[in-house]
């Protein structure tokens, strides 16, 4: 085939495809966060006590470190799906989850005594942070895969990871609403892992479903 | 054709005028043919990426912001593209079939194998995979196929063609 006829192909279809990048996120984090939080009210909910942990300090804390890292990681999600290299300044906004919790664990440390670190790492809802994350997680990422099937990223796994990480800040919000361990030193420890594994599956997606 | 004009013809293409999306499309084709030729490599032929390059940018233009550059835009697509032609390239040899001919038992059964089909399908760009899996494998129509992958008919057509045409190119038969 020619070039020249391709050219006259596709010039008949000028005009703007019927959603911008813009809007295909749009509804893409929507619809994420309307799935997390029926699979959590189906299968989790929040608990009981959560008005009188609202009025704790380190309960609410845990939605700051959860609400950044939803909210950098969509921010990058946005700028990894168009084709143009992101540098990596742009990334760095990234680390603010990462650094807020990491301050909070040098405050817990300093406030608690050594004696009583293990039991507030391991906490007790330890196996349900690690299954149920991943599991309300998985239905945002399947969402942010497909947006980004539909986007233009220029490094398809980088960009899939990043949706891991949006789709894991958005579980871990809702999830933080039910689990009664508020000890930062839990958060860094099992949020991170449970985390780390949606990253993973969403490095694979994105290097299997991304590529264009 | 400079940035400026460029971007002009390429915003008032997405506002709907044919004639400065042809004029958009040639210019960025110049600029692409320039960009890939001088990063040519045996066995890649430009003018084949440049066609990929031009399906891209059509069927991912909405990924350009239209306050943004186009030219930067564009290299980064061309630039994915190339990539993607010498990863697909791979370590493959090429033997000019000619060559080995005489050595190949004839075919018994005309029709490919499954095996064949996939090994023909796997040789494709993504986007064109899928819409000649859609179309010669799974038995469907144009218009389905472009309403379940988001593209216009005439882009199905395209890739389609295009697709098939590099089968035929790759795997002999019925070409050339």
């Amino acid at each position: 085939m020619k070039t020249d006829d391709l050219i006259n192909a596709l010039g008949a279809d000028a005009g703007r495809p019927a959603l911008s990048l813009g809007g295909i996120w749009m509804i893409a984090a929507l619809s994420a966060v309307i799935i997390a939080g029926l699979v959590f009210m189906a299968a989790l909910g929040p608990r009981p006590d959560i008005a009188a942990a609202a009025g704790t300090v380190r309960f609410p804390f845990k939605f700051v470190v959860t609400g950044l890292l939803a909210g950098t990681a969509l921010v990058a999600l946005l700028a990894l799906s168009r084709p143009e290299t992101v540098s990596r300044t742009r990334l760095a906004a990234l680390a603010a989850a990462p650094l807020a919790l990491a301050i909070a664990v040098g405050l817990e440390l300093a406030a608690v005594p050594e004696a009583e670190w293990m039991t507030r790492l391991v906490g007790t809802n330890m196996m349900d942070c690690l299954a149920a994350i991943p599991s309300i997680g998985l239905g945002p990422l399947a969402l942010f895969t497909l947006a980004l099937r539909n986007a233009a990223p220029s490094r398809p796994l980088l960009a899939g990871a990043v949706a891991g990480l949006a789709a894991g800040g958005i579980a871990a919000t809702f999830y933080a609403s039910h689990c009664t361990d508020d000890s930062p030193l839990f958060v860094a420890t099992w949020y991170t892992v449970a985390v780390a594994v949606l990253t993973i599956a969403g490095a694979v997606a994105g290097r299997t479903f991304a590529r264009w | 054709m400079d940035e400026a004009e460029l971007a002009r013809l390429f915003r008032a293409a997405l506002a709907g005028d044919e004639k400065a999306y042809a004029a958009f499309l040639r210019g960025a084709a110049a600029l692409v043919r320039a960009y890939v030729r001088r990063r040519a490599q045996p066995g890649l032929d430009p003018e084949d990426i440049v066609q990929e390059v031009l399906l891209a940018l059509h069927v991912k233009r909405h990924t350009w912001r239209t306050e943004a550059p186009v030219t930067p835009w564009l290299h980064a697509i061309a630039r994915y593209k190339l990539i993607d032609a010498y990863r697909r390239r791979g370590g493959r040899i090429d033997v000019d079939l000619e060559e080995v001919a005489g050595t190949l038992a004839a075919p018994e059964d005309d029709r490919p194998s499954s095996r064949e089909v996939g090994k023909a399908l796997a040789s494709l760009a993504p986007g064109q995979r899928s819409v000649v899996s859609a179309i010669s494998v799974e038995g469907r129509s144009i218009g389905e196929t472009a309403a379940s992958l988001g593209m216009t008919e005439t882009a199905v057509r395209v890739a389609l063609h295009r697709g098939l045409a590099a089968i035929a190119k790759k795997f002999g038969r019925g070409s050339r």
